[in-house]
């Protein structure tokens, strides 16, 4: 995994709530890669051309490595292809006022840093960088810096920080340990033993 | 200490180490494996010569990518051709338990899981799907992950997870005569927002849920995600219990009762404290439909598009006129009456026995509309012998249904059945995103009666009529 410490660019502003996972990265219509399928369903034009309304498609906006969103970026289906998309497009940093939960869990193991921040202050800053001006995500310092210096504190989970600090995703960090797991497993099987038996009564099931 | 809440209690039971600054590796019960979602984690087991750490807790079904239509093979489609054999080479290599596509158990894995009794009360179930939530019917605290967590899973059992914020929605009341538990969420989602459960597990409680059936407080928990909460649960209880026992893996006898008795406990202490608490009334809903691309876009079937004008900020009003513009619809349009081409009765929302038998009722004696080709699809095959037992699939194909095999189908546009640009589809599933059920394709989520109506009268029906 990539490596997340500072990120310094345009950051384009789609201020849409709600913008699902099967419209970041859609199962039908691709267009062959990642980074040409991502947000199709909204990026293109009915003849193929690029719809100049959508945000990514403006000359000043182009290879963004920062995307500003609205609330509940991400939300719908569990697919880490949104993701991969946003990775395609270049795309390392989400700040958006929150979250699908299952879309922010993936970005952290994908080097992508998503950024929470209250609705009045990201709304300044979407009219700040309106005109391409770049914006500074600094890891390090959890600061966002934007144009004209204002510096705007973020939290992250510190362990997430560090992870994507080091480039290092759960598997990488050795956070599960399988001797701990397995002594757990043994406890466990003593309390809960219905859930390690999985005996096959062999019937078919009955439905009610 | 004050009391805990459901969820506080299973995830305790849960925690195998605690990381620091509320991060816990939390065990994993129930590992369920479809088709689309993992085949890259065992590329990365592969490549990284990790075994997979608990078989036996690892179930499979191939349901996204398999064709729906009667007659099917994994041949029917070039997508199952590819992802059928994969995830059954993939499941022989690890000696891990497959529910193939010719199983009598094979289906949509939140439909098997229960049905088999794998899906038990109090236990952590996770799937590479975000309707992982559905076995929340159970009492089970279920959710969805990745591609990256799923690879976790499978080489450890566990994940590294942050305990959500605790959420209540109690629904006073009941629901009326015809009214579903999918109008009920279809309601809550609108009233709340598709982002209120953001963060949240939610624990759905009051009577109205707790007089529902299993298979209704599923769909229930199915639409949890659709709130945005990860988890969606309902305490179990009796009812529970009696779904439980006689299910093909759950456990008999002495460890059965023992289970029981553990179970009776998961119920939220009366002083639990929730970060957030709902009342809803469910005695007024009434069956509902979608206008738009979002699950929180729904009106009463006989009321009328909203105008963005009345959104409740700047961006919702924009997120509208963009989802009524896809949609092909003009404020204050009645939705009632509106032409549809297409509409699928299944999913892991309104797939099972019960959701089949609502939608018979309305079908018996009736035909399709020359207009409209409808498709039902069971969720599973002990779901479609059931609905067979009944005699369901003869007045369904007696009024001009089609009569499937289990599978995901029109749910993510799969199942080897495409819909066109600016086809309308009302829809049992879950999602009505752009683009969810094919290109340009205008998906109407409904209740199961509501979409079998739809389907007799060529255009979207109030169910309340018949």
């Amino acid at each position: 995994m990539d490596a997340f410490t500072v990120v310094r660019g345009p950051a384009a502003p789609l201020m849409l709530p709600d913008v699902n996972t099967d419209v970041i990265s859609p199962a039908h219509g691709g267009k062959g890669s990642l980074a040409l399928s991502a947000f199709a369903p909204i990026r293109y034009l009915r003849d193929g051309g690029d719809d100049p309304s959508f945000v990514l498609n403006e000359e000043r906006f182009r290879g963004a490595p920062i995307l500003l969103a609205a609330q509940n970026f991400g939300c719908g289906s569990s697919r880490e292809s949104a993701v991969w998309s946003l990775r395609a497009l270049g795309i390392r940093c989400v700040i958006a006022t929150s979250f699908g939960d299952i879309f922010f869990g993936n970005c952290f193991q994908n080097g992508v840093l998503p950024i929470v921040l209250d609705e009045t202050v990201l709304d300044t800053l979407a009219e700040e960088v309106a005109d391409g001006a770049p914006l500074e995500v600094d890891l390090r310092a959890s600061v966002v810096r934007s144009p004209r210096g204002v510096s705007i504190p973020f939290s992250v989970d510190p362990l997430r920080r560090r992870q994507l600090l080091e480039g290092l995703d759960d598997l990488d960090a050795g956070l599960l340990r399988r001797d701990e797991i397995r002594a757990f497993q043994r406890t466990d099987r003593v309390l809960r033993p219905w859930i390690y038996q999985v005996a096959d009564a062999g019937a078919s099931p009955t439905l009610g | 200490m004050g009391g805990r809440t459901l969820v506080d209690k299973i995830w305790d039971q849960h925690v195998v180490a605690e990381l620091g600054d509320g991060l816990d590796v939390l065990h994993v019960d129930r590992h369920l494996v479809h088709d689309v979602t993992s085949p890259r984690a065992f590329t990365t087991l592969a490549e990284r010569a990790v075994e997979v750490f608990s078989p036996e807790l690892t179930f499979g079904s191939p349901e996204h990518s398999v064709t729906i239509l009667s007659g099917r093979t994994e041949e029917s489609n070039d997508m199952s051709r590819t992802f059928v054999p994969l995830l059954r080479r993939n499941f022989a290599a690890h000696g891990l338990r497959l529910f193939d596509i010719d199983s009598p158990d094979h289906g949509i894995v939140h439909v098997i899981g229960p049905e088999l009794g794998l899906t038990l009360p109090g236990a952590t179930v996770v799937c590479g799907d975000s309707h992982t939530c559905t076995n929340g019917g159970l009492g089970a605290l279920g959710f969805g992950v990745g591609t990256s967590e799923l690879t976790l899973v499978l080489a450890t059992q566990s994940l590294v997870q942050r305990r959500p914020k605790m959420m209540r929605i109690t629904f006073a009341g009941a629901l009326a005569p015809g009214v579903e538990p999918k109008d009920l969420m279809l309601d809550a989602i609108t009233r709340l927002g598709a982002d209120a459960g953001t963060g949240y597990a939610v624990e759905f409680a009051g009577p109205a849920i707790v007089a529902l059936s299993v298979e209704q407080r599923m769909t229930v928990c199915n639409l949890a995600v659709e709130l945005g909460a990860k988890i969606g649960l309902v305490a179990p209880d009796d009812v529970t219990f009696d779904y439980v026992a006689t299910r093909r893996f759950a456990p008999a006898g002495a460890v059965f009762d023992a289970a029981v008795a553990h179970w009776r406990d998961l119920v939220s202490d009366p002083d639990a404290a929730f970060d957030h608490e709902v009342e809803l009334d469910a005695a007024t809903v009434v069956p509902r439909v979608t206008w738009g691309t979002s699950p929180a876009h729904s009106v009463a079937v006989d009321a009328r598009v909203p105008d963005p004008a009345g959104a409740p900020d700047e961006n919702a009003a924009r997120q509208w006129e963009l989802a009524q513009a896809y949609m092909d619809l003009q404020p204050g349009q009645r939705l009632e009456g509106l032409p549809v081409q297409w509409v699928f009765i299944g999913s892991c929302t309104n797939g099972r026995l019960s959701d089949l038998e609502a939608a018979a009722a309305v079908a018996r004696g009736r035909k399709v509309s020359p207009h409209v080709r409808a498709l039902v699809v069971p969720g599973s095959r002990a779901v479609k012998w059931a609905a067979e037992a009944e005699g369901l699939d003869r007045v369904f194909i007696d009024a001009g249904f089609e009569w499937g095999e289990p599978g995901c189908g029109l749910c993510p546009g799969l199942g080897g059945v495409t819909l066109g640009a600016g086809d309308r589809c009302v829809s049992t599933s879950n999602r009505n995103f752009v683009g969810r059920q094919g290109v340009g394709v205008r998906t109407h989520l409904a209740g199961a009666a509501t979409a079998a109506l739809s389907a007799i009268e060529g255009a979207i029906a109030d169910v309340r009529r018949v």
